[in-house]
């Protein structure tokens, strides 16, 4: 009997992702999420541009490279050329989705556009180096803040979910990680509501996965995993910010 | 003879796309081509169709770029200023091999410039507008007429060549109204093998993508896609010879200048002067041919311009500059008159010897 496979929506290739990166995590979570909504043979997959780049080659559905922050334009027109019959993931980082792809970000929101955004923020550009992000935490110290994020030069971090839940279009946002086992199976139960959503025509979903970058936060993957509590999760509190059908029920 | 229906230039491009096939359009407010946003929002929801108004250009031709993706015929348009604003997308659909209709209904630049016509970004059509090696297929209406049977003509060849395929337009032409016949012909699509529309869980994943980190291999895309260009240069250019036959002098022009040229020409006639037009009507690829014949008896040739003179580096290609290429022009929203054109048709009648 097989306890443990790899997802069929999961391609069997190589990853190139650095040791303790969790980005093989989600890919995961989302190829199984995939798998039991038997959406595989429907699902179009948008890619960003940062380290989840190579996402086009590691899911077995259609997949599109978009220009950097311009997934959910992308994903839009793809959803609407055929609603019926398209299910329509983007996979951005946080320079990709809160910095460039802002505009993008927020109008898809906006819209209640059916599609489903997985958002993995690890707070730093990973595929250019470790550069500073929209959601480097104050203090944080990247190649291009050598002295530390300093709110006085360049601002305050980005909350994504907080800041979208202000909309009235968004139907789901949350935010979740993947640093131990019992986070992992919560983020993979908001990523099968997130494309759950979308199948019953709900609307615009996100899930933020605070996750870890072990190479460019310069420390090993366990420390990694470890600053996420002690210093992500205080400054981007897990939690559900938005869920516009649960909300619905219970005015019932 | 079809019925013919008085339209704006605008709108004949937008019922155009809907009668070749088009169910999807997403755009950006800008003038002078609103219209065609305006008479999508009206018609496509009756059709079944889509109109976007986008957040921005980026975000429009990104969605033109999804849809694409998925094989079906998709547009937008803007102006000038809106253009630039899309010319990343535009290199990210020539590098993903996409086919998708662009319009521009060009007005005065740089910057925000002004909103009256112009043909200032014909540079940015025809040599580039983005990064990177690639070609747009460029095509120029002069008549309200030609608005509707270019739209029409540029899905086909986008769908054939896999390329855009930019309507260049200008205020005049998007604006002014003109009687149309619409009965017209359109190829069906070509079979799309490689759109994202779903495995089906029947076949391996199609990837749409630019990206190629082995500069080996992407030097090979960039080396098959101009052996395509090659072969649209040789196959696929358009022109109108106007009174070439006997003519000493040869005026060059396209969209509303060489409607503004005729009138000139057709003046210069009645004075005896032996003056033609060649109008291309493709402006990538360039009619060569036209040229070719043209050299061997034309000893002036004006390229006539709403510009600073960018054409007239390709007639001077064209000509092998054989003969000299004089610029007659106005630029920043001006129109040149008739007057204009054949006072620079009687300067060049009167150096007709100097070849």
């Amino acid at each position: 009997m097989v306890v443990f496979d790899k997802p069929h929506a999961l391609a069997d290739v190589p990853m190139h992702y650095c040791p303790g990166c969790t980005h093989g995590i989600i890919h995961r979570l989302v190829a199984e999420v995939i798998d039991e909504l038997g959406i595989e043979g429907k699902t179009i997959g948008i890619a960003p541009v940062g380290c989840s780049v190579f996402a086009y080659n590691y899911f077995n559905c259609d997949t599109i490279e978009a220009a950097h922050g311009r997934a959910p334009a992308v994903a839009t027109g793809v959803k609407r050329s055929d609603p019926e019959n398209h299910i329509v993931f983007t996979y951005q980082g946080d320079g990709d989705l809160a910095s460039i792809g802002m505009a993008e970000t927020v109008h898809a929101a906006a819209r209640n556009e059916n599609i489903t955004v997985i958002f993995v923020n690890n707070a730093i550009y990973g595929m250019t180096g470790g550069q500073m992000a929209p959601t480097s935490l104050v203090g944080q110290v990247t190649q291009t803040s050598p002295y530390g994020r300093d709110p006085k030069l360049c601002g305050y971090p980005v909350r994504v979910c907080e800041m979208l839940a202000q909309l009235e279009g968004p139907e789901y946002l949350e935010r979740v990680t993947v640093n131990n086992v019992k986070n992992i199976r919560r983020a993979k139960a908001a990523i099968k509501k997130a494309f759950q959503n979308q199948v019953d025509g709900k609307g615009f979903s996100l899930v933020e996965v605070v996750s870890s970058c072990p190479t460019n936060w310069g420390m090993t993957p366990q420390a990694a995993l470890k600053w996420i509590d002690e210093a992500m999760l205080p400054y981007y509190p897990l939690g559900v910010y938005k869920d516009r059908s649960a909300e619905q029920e219970e005015n019932k | 003879m079809a019925d013919k229906v008085l339209m704006k230039g605008n709108e004949a491009i937008a019922e155009a796309a809907i009668i070749a096939g088009c169910r999807h359009y997403f755009g950006y407010p800008i003038t002078p081509q609103t219209e065609i946003a305006a008479y999508m929002a009206k018609r496509m929801p009756k059709i079944g169709g889509v109109f976007l108004q986008a957040e921005s250009e980026i975000a429009a031709i990104n969605m033109v770029y999804g849809v694409a993706a998925t094989g079906k015929r998709v547009m937008t348009s803007s102006s000038s200023p809106g253009i630039s604003l899309k010319s990343e997308g535009l290199s990210y659909l020539a590098g993903a091999d996409l086919p998708s209709l662009v319009v521009n209904v060009q007005r005065g630049g740089p910057g925000l410039g002004g909103i009256q016509p112009s043909q200032a970004d014909y540079f940015q059509a025809t040599k580039g507008g983005g990064h990177g090696d690639f070609r747009m297929l460029v095509l120029a209406p002069s008549s309200v007429q030609e608005m509707a049977e270019l739209t029409i003509k540029g899905f086909e060849l986008a769908d054939t060549y896999r390329m855009t395929a930019m309507v260049l337009a200008d205020g005049t032409m998007g604006q002014m109204m003109e009687p149309v016949a619409l009965d017209l012909e359109v190829k069906p699509a070509p079979e799309k093998p490689w759109a994202t529309t779903g495995t089906k869980l029947a076949r391996e994943h199609n990837i749409v993508n630019s990206l190629f980190l082995s500069p080996e291999e992407l030097e090979k895309f960039n080396f098959d896609r101009y052996e395509k260009y090659r072969y649209i240069e040789e196959n696929e250019a358009m022109y109108e010879e106007y009174l070439m036959d006997d003519a000493d002098i040869c005026v060059v022009a396209f969209g509303i200048a060489a409607r503004v040229s005729k009138n000139a020409i057709n003046e210069a006639r009645k004075q005896g002067i032996k003056v033609g037009l060649i109008r291309p009507i493709t402006l990538w690829p360039f009619p060569t041919a036209p040229f070719k014949k043209a050299i061997t008896h034309v000893k002036n040739f004006i390229s006539v311009e709403l510009s600073m003179g960018q054409m007239i580096e390709d007639v001077r290609l064209a000509t092998e500059c054989k003969a000299p290429v004089a610029l007659c022009n106005r630029a920043g929203g001006m129109i040149p008159s008739p007057e204009q054109v054949l006072a620079a048709i009687q300067e060049a009648n009167k150096n007709g010897g100097a070849r």
